[in-house]
């Protein structure tokens, strides 16, 4: 085995960059592992834990880029080294023209009117500011933003007359120019304010799969409803939404707020003159209907109350109650697969508010389950890395993200993941989320497959065999298509349901199904 | 708060794309407008000394 290291003294790409061109050369014949990463203090670590901390890489700067090759031969090593090279040396491809600050872009295209900022959060604020300085709506996909910052910039945009979405905002479809993580839904009379990505793009793929398109996704960024920031975002975005002729309904989706913003918030839904569903997952529906507003606890329950609201196409199949039935005869066969010690759940997201709205969902079915995002602090997984009974993992949250790409664009992480908690004998169900749309990862399903089956055959050498449940959140017309996505994981045994909020209920049915079989 | 103009939402989105260049790509993809600034942290990676900076600009 040979090891090489090569640093590229300033040198800088982003991670997403850094990530693909990895993936690539991993690929080449005779490479066992290729890292390349930007010589940060963590990136350092990463690499330590990967015994690849050599003198060169300590002696690395933050704008260093290093690159990690281990292969079978040195001639291998070489080759991979000339194929990370020549890829690096590929900018992106169809993008020609580059600037090297906002005013040279600004020159270039003086009509500009949004910028879209994904750089490290220490950096990002300065640049949002210089965007709202020149007249531009900000959408700031980077997080670890301080929150001083964020109120600054939402107030300057308040001043001018501009939107921030963020930090944090993963998606935003304004009109039909999907920005960040978004899907290929249609254009339509919905207009939805969010507080995270997953969640307007679930919200957005379940209304298209109805017929009913989207006018505008506005993101707020996770901390819009504290205290602290007071909802700026959201209530621009209900102002912006109730002046625009193509938006006849609202939605408004996020984790519950603190009371006194959810108040101001409701107050201005309110007034604005159209009918608004608001989902505050988990929150209390009471606050939402004195409001005179239509209160949905999931995000599937807002779909519905949208349908019920456009009194358009409202059968939903055979109906619920043939529904249910359904899911329970499959619960009751599914269970029987199981041992009788197989009693656990363990969901990997990608998306946290489809993690979330699971939780929400499992909570009523088999009680509490433990998180690094939990529901209730009790259940707060002090170590993320090791999961305990019912557990439902964010994968995309800070602890598993520093240093490396989102799990939407790069799934590495979930599918070593998947393995590891797959060797557990407790384990009966695995509960995934699939998502797709731009920015997501080309074809996400694939490494996913491959992970299941190599676990299904360690686990058939224990005799034991385990149920994998999954939704997929996209369209037909995304780059990834979604029926291609759920073909591969109903071709590798997997049970595909049609919403997150479905796939959840099935799995916490097979599981009560099996403890119900115990007793 | 109701007496601040607000300006349009920014449609058609015209984008200058400060970070990644897959969301350029993507948005190319789709027949926006996009102009990529190629982003670097500043050279000894300082945000106290770039905040000042940005200060005197």
């Amino acid at each position: 085995m040979v090891t090489k290291v090569q640093i590229r003294v300033h040198e800088y790409h982003d991670s997403v960059r850094l990530m693909q061109v990895s993936e690539r050369v991993r690929r080449e014949e005779g490479v066992q592992e290729t890292i390349l990463m930007m010589g940060t203090d963590n990136n350092k670590k990463i690499l330590a834990t990967a015994g690849l901390h050599t003198a060169e890489v300590e002696a690395a700067a933050a704008n260093d880029l290093i690159v990690a090759i281990v292969a079978d031969s040195q001639e291998a090593a070489k080759r991979a080294l000339e194929k990370a090279n020549a890829l690096l040396m590929q900018r992106a491809s169809g993008v020609s023209n580059t600037y090297r600050s906002v005013e040279a872009a600004l020159g270039a295209m003086p009509d500009a009117n949004l910028a879209l900022i994904s750089i490290p959060g220490e950096y990002a604020a300065a640049e949002a500011r210089r965007a709202l300085e020149h007249g531009l709506h900000v959408m700031l996909f980077s997080d670890n933003v301080a929150i001083e910052d964020e109120l600054e910039l939402k107030k300057l945009a308040r001043e001018r007359g501009l939107l921030v979405m963020g930090p944090d905002c993963g998606t935003a479809v304004i009109g039909q120019a999907r920005l960040g993580f978004a899907n290929v839904v249609r254009h339509g009379v919905v207009g939805i304010v969010g507080a995270s990505g997953t969640g307007i793009q679930e919200l957005s793929v379940l209304l298209h799969r109805q017929g009913v398109g989207i006018s505008h996704a506005i993101g707020t960024g996770g901390r819009d409803l504290d205290a602290a920031v007071g909802g700026l975002t959201m209530l621009a975005a209900i102002e912006y939404l109730a002046a625009d002729v193509n938006t006849e309904i609202i939605v408004l989706t996020s984790k519950p707020p603190d009371p006194e913003v959810a108040r101001k918030v409701l107050e201005s839904a309110a007034r604005c003159g159209k009918p608004v569903v608001v989902n505050f997952l988990g929150g209390d529906p009471g606050m939402i209907s004195a409001a005179g507003l239509t209160p949905a606890a999931t995000l599937k329950d807002s779909v519905n109350e949208v349908l019920y609201l456009t009194a358009g196409d409202v059968s939903q199949g055979s109906g619920p109650g043939t529904a249910e039935i359904e899911l329970q005869s499959l619960a009751t066969r599914e269970a029987q697969r199981l041992g009788p010690e197989q009693l656990y759940l363990r969901g990997l997201f990608s998306g946290g508010t489809l993690c979330y709205e699971a939780m929400l969902i499992l909570r009523e079915q088999i009680g509490e389950v433990y998180s690094n995002i939990p529901l209730n602090k009790k259940y707060h997984l002090t170590d993320p890395s090791t999961c305990r009974e019912n557990t439902l993992l964010d994968l995309g949250d800070d602890a598993f993200t520093q240093g490396r790409a989102h799990p939407m664009i790069d799934p590495a992480l979930r599918n070593q993941r998947l393995l590891q908690e797959a060797r557990d004998a407790e384990l009966g169900v695995i509960l995934l989320d699939v998502v797709l749309g731009f920015g997501a990862h080309a074809n996400p399903v694939e490494g996913l497959v491959d992970a299941i089956q190599q676990s299904r055959r360690q686990a058939e050498k224990e005799k034991r065999h385990f149920v994998v449940v999954a939704s997929v959140c996209g369209t037909e017309e995304d780059p990834q298509q979604r029926s291609r996505q759920e073909k591969l994981l109903s071709d590798a045994g997997v049970l595909v349901a049609n919403s997150n909020a479905e796939a959840s209920r099935l799995a916490g049915a097979i599981i009560l199904a099996n403890r119900q079989a115990g007793k | 708060m109701a007496n601040i103009e607000i300006k349009p939402l920014p449609y058609p989105t015209r984008v200058i794309n400060v970070g990644l260049d897959l969301f350029a790509e993507a948005m190319q993809e789709q027949g926006i407008e996009v102009a990529q600034v190629s982003w670097e942290p500043p050279v000894k990676g300082d945000p106290e000394l770039m905040a000042i900076l940005d200060d005197l600009l």
